[in-house]
């Protein structure tokens, strides 16, 4: 598949009082045109610093990208300075944020939000803008979209005022669209709806979309790939089916068991014990080695690399590597693994 | 029946809770619920933000003044007015924990404070010693250790502040729970961490607890059974194997439908069901029937019966 963007060894810090907090270490991923790339991590673990460091928001000067290079259509991102940043952002690439009450302004009429940048970035008049705008209104299910673009924000409730946020981030057809939580604010049902929408509307348009979240459930229902991050780093990276039936990280493990799946009546849940690393102070080795059951001794000491499991599958584990002991994941990761087995009719 | 011989802790009886919010407009954010709790039960409520079950759980310890109806803990009324003592006595059976870790939580007091605040309050400890050392186990029971009760609430990640609600509320030795959303703040990894005690917790002093939250897979998880509520009333309520195995009515359905599950297989092939209000009507002919033993639904006579086909089938 054709390539869209690469991200190579990425580093993203922040000046503190107390120091350099080096919220994102040194990652390496590539999105693919049309595809869904979900990134999956604990709050903390640097997932919405990278997508910042993508569109180039992180709040500067404190935030800054130390190391690496972002490539999109063969320019480099980093080099890029606000000015031009201008004219890529909203246009190529464009964002979603988690919380739809605070991201719209509240003194503008909704569709005046979405023309914004049609006249900008596509040198539309504002009757050319105002009739795109309906177009993509409809297009994210907003009912009578006429009456809706001279409303204010305050007049929608939350699950429509995503829709507003897609409709604006779709305005103008980017190539990238960079969702951050998206649906995190959101009952259930109205959820299950954007994101319906979403993929509806990659179907059409063949855009290509990096989704953040925590939920799992999610990252089932609409990713294409997943990378898991902790502590600043890409832990595991894979299609969603071998992410979900056959993780290879200690990590993973315990994201997927600390999920009660509806059919289960464990007595009690898989937690990872303990809390993530303060950044400020990363650890030496293995950054989730303190909180791993699994974990070796050289585990405390040096970094794992990316271990191949497939051509799309890689874990940084060092039970990975050929010298460690073999380890069976818990329980609750095994069953997940058989029943895929069995559903798959794959022998061993 | 097996029901009459459960002690029922709590009734919810027609509760009415409406909010003036203008002049001539009225919130009726619960309209007639009704519902119990038994003893040692946790039990669920669940529904979309804005249906009232947050608003339950806050008239149920108090907070808010009923408009209409009662509550009975262990048979005497929750609401209405009462002298000290009782009132006194009361809360230091009712304990309430939050859904935000960040704001509950008073940042001028060190935990040693937040936690024995109720003690005090209810004259629980003698002396100073008595008083830490009563807080130093609280704070291990719910995971934490001694060191952290010379802390104050912003050196403590949110799964410890609310490792720090729940210690709070423990301290007084309460016999019913009620916890508002007391997970939907963390991070997964730590949901499971923060459940699992309350599980524990439950087995370890026999506590009920009334269960808000809109995570379904984690409310059914945790519940023994489940309320549904829609729009201030409750339009199912079953046990929770029996309401994920059976749901009847078409909000429920809806709902679980809904819910995604970590599993990629299953959310490609998933269908879900919408659920129109407007083709459903008004709840006016509909009153709350027990379809099957234990299992309730608000319908009507016309639905009873084609529910109670499905439900033996």
């Amino acid at each position: 598949m054709e390539k869209i963007l690469e991200v190579k060894n990425l580093s993203v810090s922040f000046n503190t009082h107390d120091g350099e907090v080096q919220a994102v270490r040194d990652i390496s991923f590539d999105l693919h045109k049309g595809e869904t790339l979900a990134i999956v991590g604990e709050s903390g673990s640097g997932k919405s610093v990278t997508t910042k460091a993508l569109m180039k928001l992180l709040p500067e000067p404190q935030g800054f990208i130390k190391n690496g290079e972002i490539m999109f259509e063969n320019e480099d991102i980093v080099k890029k300075n606000e000015k031009q940043m201008q004219k890529v952002r909203g246009k190529d690439l464009a964002m979603i944020f988690q919380d739809p009450m605070t991201s719209l302004n509240p003194t503008m009429k909704v569709g005046t939000q979405v023309m914004e940048g049609l006249i900008r970035h596509r040198n539309m008049n504002k009757q050319q803008a105002r009739e795109k705008a309906i177009e993509i209104l409809k297009l994210v299910k907003i009912p009578e979209p006429e009456i809706r673009m001279k409303q204010y924000p305050h007049q929608f409730s939350g699950g429509m005022r995503q829709r507003v946020m897609i409709a604006i981030a779709l305005a103008c057809d980017p190539k990238i669209l960079i969702a951050d939580e998206p649906t995190t604010a959101l009952d259930v049902t109205i959820q299950a709806q954007i994101l319906d929408i979403m993929k509806d509307i990659q179907a059409e348009t063949n855009t290509s979309i990096i989704f953040i979240t925590h939920d799992l459930g999610v990252v089932a229902n609409i990713a294409d790939r997943v990378a898991v991050m902790y502590a600043g780093k890409i832990i595991e990276i894979g299609t969603v089916d071998e992410l979900f039936y056959n993780p290879k990280h200690p990590y993973t493990w315990g994201l997927l068991g600390s999920m009660p799946t509806l059919d289960s009546s464990e007595e009690e849940l898989f937690a990872i014990p303990g809390t993530p690393p303060d950044l400020l102070y990363p650890p030496k080795g293995d950054a989730f080695a303190p909180r791993n059951e699994f974990a070796l001794k050289i585990d405390y000491e040096e970094q794992p690399p990316m271990f191949k499991v497939s051509d799309t599958h890689y874990a940084a584990t060092w039970l990975m590597d050929p010298k460690a002991p073999a380890i069976s994941p818990p329980p609750s990761v095994q069953k997940r693994m058989q029943a895929d087995k069995a559903k798959k009719g794959v022998l061993k | 029946m097996i029901e009459d011989q459960r002690e029922k802790l709590v009734e919810v009886k027609n509760l009415k809770q409406h909010f003036k919010t203008g002049r001539k407009t009225i919130v009726k954010a619960i309209d007639g619920l009704t519902f119990e709790i038994y003893k040692g039960e946790t039990f669920g409520l669940v529904g979309e933000s804005g249906c009232g079950k947050s608003t339950t759980g806050r008239s149920i310890i108090r907070l808010y003044e009923a408009t209409d109806g009662e509550v009975l803990f262990k048979g005497k009324n929750v609401q209405g007015k009462k002298n000290k003592k009782d009132l006194k006595d009361f809360n230091r059976q009712m304990q309430m924990i939050f859904q935000d870790p960040y704001s509950s939580l008073n940042p001028r007091m060190k935990v040693l404070d937040i936690v024995a605040e109720g003690l005090d309050v209810h004259g629980l400890v003698n002396s100073k010693e008595e008083r830490k050392n009563r807080v130093y186990e609280l704070l291990e029971t719910v995971g934490l250790n001694k060191q952290h009760a010379s802390r104050y609430p912003h050196e403590f990640s949110g799964g410890q502040r609310q490792r720090l609600g729940i210690a709070r509320a423990l301290a007084v030795d309460p016999e019913f729970i009620i916890a508002d959303e007391p997970i939907s703040a963390l991070d997964v990894s730590i949901q499971a961490q923060v459940v699992n005690l309350l599980k524990k917790l439950q087995k370890e002093k026999n506590l009920t607890y009334l269960f808000i939250a809109h995570d379904l897979s984690m409310v059914k998880y945790i519940s023994d059974r489940i309320g549904v509520m829609y729009f201030g009333n409750l339009v199912e309520l079953a046990d929770s194997e029996e309401l994920y195995k059976n749901p009847l009515h078409p909000y429920t359905k809806s709902l679980l439908s809904a819910i995604p599950l970590p599993d990629p297989d299953h959310e490609r092939t998933r269908k879900r069901i919408q659920y129109d209000p407007e083709a459903y009507g008004s709840n006016e002919n509909r009153s709350f029937q027990e379809v099957k033993p234990g299992h309730w639904v608000l319908c009507n006579e016309e639905e009873l019966a084609e529910y109670q086909g499905a439900a033996l089938t």
